[in-house]
Parts: C-alpha cells; structure tokens; sequence
C-alpha cells in the first residue's frame, strides 16, 4: 500500500490530478490511500508553492501542473 | 528481445514523435500565416454581407469586430503557444532557490524579472507566498515577483505589439518592468512584515523541498505549448470577444471630440480617474487590450490609456480576494496605494512628455 497525497487548494487541475493518481494505479494494480491536502499552509510546508503537487510515502515527484501519465506509472512503480 | 533492441526501438519512437510533432507544427504555422493575410478580406466580406452601409457607424463598429475578433484570436494562440513553451524552462520552485539566494538589491529587479517567465496560476498564489516568504525571501522581492507576474504578462505584451504597435509594447514592458521592482522596493523598505496575518509571520523558515527533477524533452516542452493553448484560449476567448465589442462601440460611436475632452492628458483629474476606474474592473490583458487600441485610435492621451490598462490589469479584486488569506486588509490597502501610485506616476510622466 502506497500512501499518495495530492496538493492542491481545491481546483479543477487538483481533481484531475487525482483521477490520474486513481486511474494510473488501477491500470498497473498497485494499492494507494489517496490523501488530498487543501490547506494553503500545508501545501506551502511541504515544499510545494506550485500546484497541484504529489508526494508518494512521503517523498515529493510532483509540482505544477498535470503528471504526465507514463511519469505516474513509473513514480508509482518505483 | 535484449536490452539493445528495447533501446532501438526506444529511439526510433523517438524519432517518429519528433517527425509527427515536426510537421504538425509546420502545417499549423501555415495555416495560421495564411488565416493572417486574409483578415481584412474577410472583415470587408462578411461586413459586405450585413445590410448596414460601411462608413455609417454601425458599419465601422461591425467591421472593427468582425476584423479584431479572428486577428486577437490568431495573435493570442501564437504567443499562449510560445510563451508556454518559453515558461517551461522555468517553475516556481526553481524562481525560489535563486531569489532565497539573492539578498542585496539586486532581489527586486530580479523578481520581477523572474516574474514574467515563471508559470504560475493564480490559484497558487497563497502557497506562493507562504513558500516565499517562508523560505526567508523578503516581503518586498515577493511582492515584486507578484506584481510583476500579471502586470507585464506575455499575453499583454504580445497582443499590444500586434494591435498596437511595437512603441507602445517597449514603453510598457519598461514602465510595467520598472513599477514592479520600485513598489517592491518601496513595500521592503516600510517593513510590513508585521502586517502579514498572524499564522503567516509565525511559519520560521521552513524546508526549503527540492524541486522534484522531472525530464523534459523538446516535445514535452511542445506539448506544454499546447496543453496552455488549451487551457488559457479555451477560459479567456469570451474575455477577448467582449473587450472587442466594447472597442467596436468606441470604436463606431464614440465621438472624437469627447474622447479628447475626457481622456485627452489637458485634464489633470484624467489620469487619477483612469486609475481608480481600472481598479475594480477585471478581466485580463486580452480582453482589455482591444479597448486600449480603440481609445487610442480615437486620440486618448497614451499616458492616460496606458495608467487605465495597468490598473486594470496589476491590480484586480480577485486576486487580493486570495491574498486575504495570508495579508491584513492594511496590507492590501498599502499594496494596492503603492502600485497605484507608481501608475500614476507612469501616466502623468508620459502625458507630459508627448
């Protein structure tokens, strides 16, 4: 089980990211806990200052923007 | 199949998305040129086609509409396209490290600079700030890296050179450029970190996390183009369409000799009043852009026009709606009295030179 958190105050991007999250993990069958972080001080605290950002077991891959999906896959693989 | 054929094969997906992307990109440059030369034509056909008589005012207003509607458009992809393949060389947290790096003077100009090329939406800007200021970078170079972002937009800049004029796109640059790094350096000097909102001056430094370090080809970097293309035509094309038909109605039927009386710079309460009126209003560079061409087309003072536009532009209640979140309302009070000092100070220098 990975643990996925997806920074973002709330957006429309932030949403997409997480279907991408969900999708990509489906499709090569690895387990995640998705967790979104909304709040502006936790977000900025965790290193991300452009959003959407993604952290994986505590390490951050992502920031700004949409992960390109064969990037997900193999972050989440890793 | 051994790892060398995987490698092969590799490259030659490569290649073949190079050659694809290659000659997309050259059709649709193409296409674009040739859609370019046939704006008038297109404008004087489809006016042709109305039952209004061309030099009555109605028939002005329609072909200045019909005419500025494709060319916005076409000019707004091109430089959306350009300047996000440009803006993906840079991102926020990268900005971050060298403004933290960089305590002496020379911080303001910087941000301001760094403000133009960094990708980022106003939907970030509360982390922004916290991550900025958090990382030590001083409230004065954040806010010039804030200012600098919207007021001299690469949107703005590009739609002002292809309606406008190449002059009057170098005199903003400049004056937009200077603006924000002075107000910067003004908001710096008056220490306003006691102003931030409470939870705010107490994050000390935080960790600065490294920016994750993803690979970028020159195809991801066309894609990003796109997907900007997409993403900002897509939200601001109403925008665009409004701002011209408010151009065409000036456009049309605004008399000259009004035009002067109210915006001719012989007026000392024209600039101010510019200013002020520009500080509500909102909607973006595109769509104001096509009004700024009509008002000068109709002889309003360049230094008028121009402190309207950046005060419609730098200065939107949206934004300080975001920024309630981590400022006091003293903050903001200062934050818009200081930017909008520094566009008065732009219009009533240009009004007294020309």
């Amino acid at each position: 089980m990975k643990t996925v958190k997806v920074y973002g105050p709330g957006c429309k991007r932030c949403d997409m990211t997480e279907a991408l999250v969900k999708d990509a993990a489906a499709k090569i069958g690895v387990a995640v806990e998705i967790e979104k972080i909304t709040d502006p001080k936790s977000i900025a605290m965790a290193g991300v200052i452009s959003t959407p950002g993604i952290s994986i077991d505590g390490k951050l891959v992502h920031t700004g923007g949409l992960p390109k999906e064969d990037a997900l896959e193999k972050w989440l693989q890793g | 199949m051994n790892t060398e054929t995987i490698y092969a094969d590799h490259d030659q997906q490569h290649r073949i998305r190079l050659v694809k992307w290659g000659t997309s990109l050259v059709l649709v440059f193409v296409a674009w040129g040739v859609a370019y030369s046939q704006l008038v034509p297109f404008s004087e056909w489809i006016t042709s086609l109305l039952p209004v008589a061309r030099d009555s005012h109605t028939g002005e207003a329609i072909a200045f509409f019909v005419y500025d509607v494709p060319k916005v458009l076409l000019l707004l992809t091109l430089i959306v396209f350009a300047t996000g393949v440009l803006r993906s060389w840079f991102s926020p947290e990268k900005t971050r490290a060298i403004l933290a790096g960089n305590r002496e003077i020379l911080g303001y100009p910087l941000a301001a600079l760094l403000g133009v090329l960094t990708p980022f939406c106003s939907c970030s800007s509360v982390p922004l700030f916290i991550g900025f200021v958090s990382a030590g970078i001083p409230l004065g170079v954040t806010f010039a890296f804030l200012i600098a972002g919207p007021m001299v937009g690469p949107v703005g800049l590009g739609l002002l050179f292809g309606l406008v004029g190449w002059k009057v796109a170098l005199i903003y640059l400049i004056f937009g450029f200077t603006i924000a790094a002075v107000a910067g350096w003004v908001m710096g000097r008056m220490r306003l970190e006691r102003y931030l909102q409470d939870w705010v001056r107490e994050l000390n430094a935080g960790p600065i996390g490294e920016a994750p370090d993803e690979k970028f080809d020159i195809v991801d970097r066309l894609q990003v183009g796109v997907d900007q293309v997409r993403e900002i035509v897509g939200k601001v094309w109403i925008w665009v369409v409004f701002g011209i038909a408010i151009g065409a109605l000036i456009h049309g039927y605004v008399p000259e000799a009004m035009m002067l009386q109210i915006m001719g710079g012989d007026a000392w309460w024209s600039v101010p009043a510019a200013v002020v009126v520009g500080i509500p209003m909102y909607t973006n560079a595109a769509g104001v852009i096509p009004i700024v061409e009509a008002l000068l087309g109709k002889g309003a003072a360049l230094g008028t026009t121009l402190a309207f536009m950046m005060s419609v532009i730098a200065l939107s209640l949206p934004e300080m709606i975001i920024l309630k979140q981590v400022l006091t309302y003293r903050l903001i009070a200062i934050f818009i009295a200081v930017v909008a000092s520094g566009i008065l100070a732009t219009g009533i220098l240009f009004n007294a030179i020309l």
